[in-house]
């Protein structure tokens, strides 16, 4: 390719379009699918249930301590579909590029997407390439959609919580969510706080292998872990109560919050699994996820209880007890 | 900064309790505006769980020698650190918080909201305010409305911001809602300095700023409220310092202890109240030693006292109270909003049903409110105490059950 940058004709369909498929896309994704380069993958899938997400990346910066928009584009689908308890097999990448994207920075996000998919174990079959003008957009856009296969005997929900059942989380809260917004912000502290992003798929399988009795698992993005614990709360029509004491928050996510205003609870996450389970085998998933690399920090956070369905509740380190509501109002925009 | 404020601080002011344990460390990052670099230690020491517990119990196990004891806090920041730690379920059932009129956006007059969206709706007028102050209802519209209209209202985070905005819009007025207490005034003061010395003509301030020791006196005069002790503000104070409320404390025998707000800063600040009923003295005390001073913040207060003068001012719920807002001083009134433009007089019409005046008082508590969680909700907030994160409705709504 000529050109250090993005220029419209490289969303035009003709020349320019093959050789940035070509020379970027096929090179990095390279497997035997995609490079057919039809209009469509056509992938072989044993009989049985099929998981299928989407789901659209504008984080801004697009580069952020921890990882890239292209990184997240592909844990963040992979983990949307370990939370319905499928294996992910095949993704697809849309992109929205703004001309003038260096073609050094694309590569960048690109060449990370590979990795993590070669990382996960999937494989990127189908893709789109659009530009637009200066302005438009901003930098890149990335759409990526999934489907992985449920093997039989899993049931997994939101709608599966069961009083008595331990809440579980395989790490500490709100990693993802500051790292994006100190790099934007420029704020700096003693160390640089790292995005969790990362696929689950490893751990949920480790911890599905060892306990078939796990009925919630649910990734606490957008909204932080009180927003998708009021979620499973509704969804499943009981109350859930968490001990502060027991929540896991860096120091420096922790200072970081602090300073801003704002609650690890209802930071992103985009490595972070919550777990509804019975109990009894609480311990043993626990052990099981503590000897992965994505769940070293893992512990019980609360417990779902009978009474007050549909709301969450927190015991304060004090020992109070207090309404841990929705996220509501103001969002931290672009954070995934 | 594009982020919100603290939900806990406010337009009374950033949280000074983490200066003194914070350590700056600024590091450069290419091409990033506001470069800042911030360390925060010390957080759970003022959380300890253990030395929480021997407070409580110190609290639980006294005999107590009146049957009840009412303490208001006045800051709103307060009402939420209060509703954040569970601690009003805590205290002994014969200690009694109630929340008062220190959430700047909730007093500012409805009369007042209608001037701002008058001034939003003019041809060539910027509005600059804080964010909080966008959806609060006003007689007929909000400036959120008035936006969507296509108003040009902007939220910024610091007065600041509205000086580089008029900078930036030499053809426009640029006004800013002066909207908070004497943590925010000193701010809005320097601002007007600015541009006074930048000569800039179009920026101006329209002023609803309140200053928090008149409406304490008269908060006590009024018949329907009875209260034995005030938690004083931890920001504010920093800026008016101990001395602001020696006449409450003297004229009206009322024990003041100006508290930080962390759980245990509450729990010394009610401990140290308790002691003072008991042994019926009536001072001003500091529990929030590590940011207040008796004297406060001279260099600031002299900023202020330059740029405004007290005066006559309408809160919500408590009426008209003498010489507890600040307008500019005559030789300013260049930049005085209400001077550039003729602002007409305004009907003022109260949302039937709101009670958000006598929560302020303190004699009603949010869920007594016929309106509260059914027609007034965050998302559809009739009244201002829902609309802010530090308003006691909007504070009940989000931690109680």
């Amino acid at each position: 390719m000529d050109s250090l940058s993005i220029q419209l004709d490289h969303g035009s369909g003709g020349r320019a379009t093959h050789e940035l498929v070509n020379e970027v896309f096929a090179e990095a994704f390279n497997n035997r699918f995609l490079l057919e380069m039809n209009d469509s993958a056509l992938v072989e899938v044993e009989g049985g249930r099929v998981a299928m997400t989407t789901d659209s990346y504008v984080v801004d910066p697009i580069i952020f301590p921890g990882g890239n928009i292209g990184s997240l584009a592909v844990h963040g689908t992979i983990n949307d579909l370990c939370m319905r308890g499928a294996r992910p097999m095949y993704l697809t990448a849309g992109f929205i590029l703004e001309e003038g994207l260096p073609l050094e920075t694309l590569r960048e996000i690109v060449e990370s997407m590979a990795a993590a998919a070669r990382e996960a174990n999937v494989l990127i079959i189908a893709g789109d390439t659009k530009v637009v003008p200066r302005g438009k957009a901003d930098k890149i856009f990335i759409n990526t959609a999934g489907i992985g296969m449920v093997p039989d005997g899993i049931n997994i929900g939101g709608h599966n919580a069961r009083p008595g059942d331990a809440v579980l989380i395989n790490g500490t809260i709100g990693d993802h969510g500051m790292a994006v917004l100190c790099k934007r912000e420029g704020l700096a502290f003693e160390n640089e706080i790292v995005s969790d992003s990362g696929s689950l798929n490893g751990l949920v399988q480790a911890m599905l292998n060892s306990c078939r009795q796990i009925g919630v698992l649910r990734d606490p993005t957008r909204g932080g872990v009180a927003t998708t614990l009021n979620e499973i709360a509704q969804q499943s029509d009981v109350g859930i109560q968490l001990d502060e004491e027991s929540l896991p928050v860096r120091e420096d996510v922790a200072g970081a919050c602090e300073i801003l205003g704002l609650d690890p609870l209802y930071v992103a996450n985009e490595g972070k699994v919550l777990v509804c389970l019975p109990q009894h085998a609480a311990q043993e998933v626990l052990e099981v996820m503590r000897s992965h690399p994505l769940g070293r920090a893992a512990c019980k956070i609360g417990e779902v209880v009978a009474g007050e369905p549909g709301r969450v509740f927190m015991k304060t380190r004090i020992g109070g007890l207090r309404l841990v509501d929705m996220l509501r109002g103001e969002q931290l925009p672009r954070i995934c | 900064m594009r982020f919100t404020r603290r939900t806990g601080a406010c337009l009374c002011g950033k949280d000074l309790s983490r200066q003194v344990p914070a350590r700056v460390e600024p590091v450069e990052i290419q091409g990033i505006k506001g470069l800042i670099g911030v360390s925060l230690k010390y957080l759970d020491e003022y959380r300890d769980p253990e030395l929480a517990k021997n407070l409580l119990d110190g609290l639980l196990r006294r005999s107590l020698s009146r049957a009840s004891i009412r303490l208001m806090e006045i800051c709103g920041t307060h009402t939420v650190a209060i509703f954040r730690s569970g601690l009003r379920q805590l205290l002994p059932p014969s200690i009694q918080l109630i929340s008062g009129p220190g959430c700047p956006v909730c007093v500012t007059a409805n009369e007042d909201i209608d001037r701002a969206v008058w001034l939003a709706q003019q041809p060539g007028v910027i509005i600059t305010t804080f964010g909080d102050l966008l959806r609060v209802p006003g007689s007929s519209s909000s400036l959120h409305e008035e936006r969507s209209k296509g108003a040009d209202v902007r939220i910024v985070y610091a007065t600041f911001d509205a000086l580089q905005i008029a900078r930036e819009n030499p053809e426009h007025q640029v006004v800013f809602l002066g909207i908070g207490f004497e943590t925010t005034a000193p701010t809005v003061a320097a601002a007007v300095h600015k541009a006074a010395a930048e000569k800039l003509e179009n920026f101006s301030v329209f002023s609803a700023h309140k200053l928090l020791p008149p409406a304490m006196k008269a908060l006590l005069e009024a018949e329907d409220l009875s209260l034995d002790g005030f938690i004083c503000p931890g920001h504010v104070s920093t800026v008016i310092g101990a001395e602001a409320y020696q006449e409450v404390a003297a004229k009206y025998h009322m024990p003041c202890v100006i508290t930080g707000f962390e759980p245990l800063d509450l729990l010394q600040g009610i401990t140290m109240l308790v002691d003072q009923l008991e042994e019926d003295r009536a001072e001003v005390a500091i529990q929030y030693k590590r940011a207040v001073t008796r004297e406060g913040n001279i260099a600031a207060r002299k900023l202020m006292n330059e740029i405004f003068e007290a005066a006559d001012s309408t809160w919500r719920g408590l009426g008209e109270i003498p010489e507890s807002g600040l307008k500019l001083r005559t030789e300013w009134r260049s930049y005085d909003a209400a001077a550039r433009f003729a602002m007409p007089n305004i009907q003022v019409k109260e949302h039937p049903g709101c009670r958000c005046g006598e929560v302020l008082r303190g004699v009603m508590t949010p869920p007594q409110c016929g309106l509260f969680r059914k027609a007034c909700t965050p998302q559809h907030p009739l009244g201002p105490c829902m609309v802010s994160g530090e308003g006691t409705c909007g504070a009940y709504y989000r931690y109680h059950s």
